[in-house]
């Protein structure tokens, strides 16, 4: 079964390297029939003791749901289940699953113990009918979510070989009000669109939140003082500061890999430039000088280089620099403009946002901007994030007239299973965390 | 604020006027307040106090406009920045905020920069007329505030502005 998963990613990055054009994402909607995902039996967690709770019934609504939204998964429909699992320490009847064309088999039971819950799960091949997975998790109740994304995480691990992303949350901008007057809010989520948390009150225009490698803090811009400066949110306790005062406007932040530095632009008059400012002694140090626009920058997982945009050329292009800013070298080479690049935790690829012929396009291309790739493209289309595998992404797409907004899509890096994340209102800015546990 | 209070009051002396029955005195009121000509506006203006924001956002222009992914000011730009030091000039007790804008059809943090680009050329051409540099403070709004909400140039075009804001101590 793994080979047939293997072969499945395979043609993902078949397709991946062989549609390099940028009509590549409606090719890839086309092939998209051929890659069917693999029909996986979940069945309902266990729960003999506090079945009136529902609570195993809604662990395993979640763990279907996030495999189903990969779309490498199918979920298959519970009422074609041939055998009713009542204990997870009983060996399944192999045969029955393989009917049903089940490759994958999950079971679970839950027991309160001590005011606790415990997880006891098992993942099955039903062709080798070999155990690929038993383990179990102690919770408490609130924390049943994340125990659901925790398991559909090593469900997608086993069967991919590649790291899960479910238990994470979206950092992003909740958006209300007309078109002229928005009133944007700091705000987190699941990544499955779930727990929206506004975590400002709206007075204060804020801008593009960026998670901390830890996942306890978020970098903005906010107008807070009336100019726009960049601040540190402390999610657990929150409170904000600012990140350092310079003679200027800070704006477009982001976390180095391990959380010690800010990387941001500081508005200079004849232009803007990148600075990096470390968070123990809040030492700056100018990465750029030019009287251009450069701006975005964002870290290598190695920390070694920086890409970041700049106007310099005459439009916006990518460029990479090493971290002392040394070495700076253009790598967007495509007829248009492009802005915002973000580094994928893999090193592999930089995400962009693409401009060309009055269009937004989301695109990924090699950290030598070799093998450029169009994952999206319409009228507007801006900001990519990373799952932190490195697999897919979530970008913000916005509808045009006086009525419109932004909403929050995921996409998989092959253009492949694009989705609306459903959030309360309009969204915009996301951005991804590592995975929380 | 000023100038409604101003129009509140010669609203009650029209009202006076009607009342008591005073008709071509009435008639010169109705003429200054609506204008009694083809602009109305223009004409409620010249009741605008001299040196209030009211006067500089009409009489002398608040904002310049800006092409395409454009810092620099065209001949119609540079003509309103000469009206606003000129006014400046004349009340030199006031300073301004000049905040600068993007349309919709950038990036975030580029059409940060490029507003504040636009906000810092605006200034320098009016500190190369002689308004003193600290009399002007920039904010750069990017993207974030449209005065026109359509998605097409006809709207595009008045949003990438940079708008010279009175502040009145």
């Amino acid at each position: 079964m793994k080979n047939r998963m293997n072969r499945l990613i395979f043609l993902l990055f078949f397709l991946l390297f062989y549609s390099t054009n940028s009509q590549a994402a409606l090719e890839i909607d086309v092939t998209e029939g051929n890659l069917r995902p693999m029909p996986i039996a979940i069945t309902t967690v266990i729960d003999k003791q506090n079945e009136q709770l529902g609570l195993g019934l809604d662990i395993t609504k979640v763990i279907a749901s996030d495999l189903a939204g990969s779309g490498l998964f199918y979920p298959i429909n519970p009422k074609a289940f041939l055998e009713e699992v009542n204990s997870v320490d009983r060996s399944p009847n192999f045969n029955s699953w393989r009917v049903v064309n089940a490759e994958a088999l999950f079971t679970a039971e839950l027991i309160y113990e001590n005011e606790r819950y415990k997880i006891n799960y098992k993942l099955w091949d039903t062709f080798t009918e070999k155990s690929l997975e038993a383990n179990y998790l102690v919770f408490s109740k609130n924390k049943w979510r994340n125990v659901a994304h925790m398991i559909a995480d090593t469900i997608y691990t086993r069967l991919t070989d590649e790291k899960g992303y479910f238990d994470t949350q979206i950092a992003f901008i909740a958006e209300s009000g007309p078109k002229t007057e928005r009133i944007k809010r700091l705000a987190i989520m699941d990544q499955d669109g779930q727990n929206p948390v506004l975590l400002t009150s709206g007075k204060d225009l804020v801008l593009t939140p960026r998670f901390s490698p830890n996942g306890k803090e978020l970098v903005y811009l906010s107008y807070r003082n009336g100019q726009p400066q960049v601040y540190i949110y402390d999610i657990q306790s929150k409170q904000t500061y600012v990140v350092g005062t310079f003679p200027g406007i800070t704006f477009a932040p982001r976390f180095s890999p391990d959380g010690k530095k800010i990387i941001m632009s500081l508005q200079e008059g004849v232009g803007s430039n990148l600075f990096e400012m470390d968070l123990s002694n809040f030492d700056r140090k100018r990465l750029t000088n030019t009287s251009d626009i450069n701006t975005a920058p964002s870290y290598s997982p190695n920390t070694r280089n920086i890409v970041f945009e700049s106007d310099k050329s005459g439009t916006q292009q990518l460029y990479v620099m090493d971290a002392n800013g040394n070495n700076v070298r253009r790598i967007s080479f495509g007829t248009g403009s492009y802005s915002t690049p973000v580094w994928s935790p893999r090193g592999d690829y930089i995400a962009f946002t693409k401009i060309s012929k009055g269009r937004f396009m989301i695109g990924v291309m090699f950290a030598d901007g070799s093998g450029e790739r169009i994952i999206t493209d319409g009228f507007h289309n801006e900001g990519p994030t990373w799952a932190p595998n490195g697999r897919v992404l979530m970008f913000f797409r916005e509808s045009p007239g006086e009525d419109g907004g932004p909403m929050i899509y995921s996409v998989d890096i092959t253009g492949y299973n694009e989705r609306k994340i459903e959030t309360p209102g309009y969204a915009s800015d996301p951005s991804w965390s590592a995975l929380m546990n | 604020m000023i100038y409604k209070k101003a129009l509140n009051l010669s609203l009650t002396f029209l009202l006076i006027f009607i009342l008591t029955g005073c008709g071509s005195t009435r008639k010169n009121i109705e003429q200054v307040l609506f204008g009694g000509g083809n602009n109305n506006e223009a004409e409620i203006v010249s009741n605008a106090i001299p040196g209030s924001s009211q006067d500089f956002t009409v009489n002398v222009g608040d904002r310049v406009f800006f092409a395409t992914n454009s810092t620099s000011l065209d001949d119609d730009a540079k003509a309103i920045l000469e009206r606003q030091a000129s006014w400046l000039e004349l009340y030199p007790e006031i300073s301004i905020i000049v905040e600068g804008h993007a349309d919709e059809r950038g990036t975030r943090e580029y059409n940060i920069a490029l507003s504040a680009k636009r906000a810092d050329i605006a200034v320098a051409y009016l500190e190369s007329l002689g308004i003193a540099g600290d009399r002007i403070e920039t904010v750069p709004y990017g993207k974030e505030r449209p005065v026109a909400a359509c998605s097409s140039e006809a709207c595009w075009s008045q949003n990438r502005r940079a708008v010279s804001v009175v502040i009145i101590e």
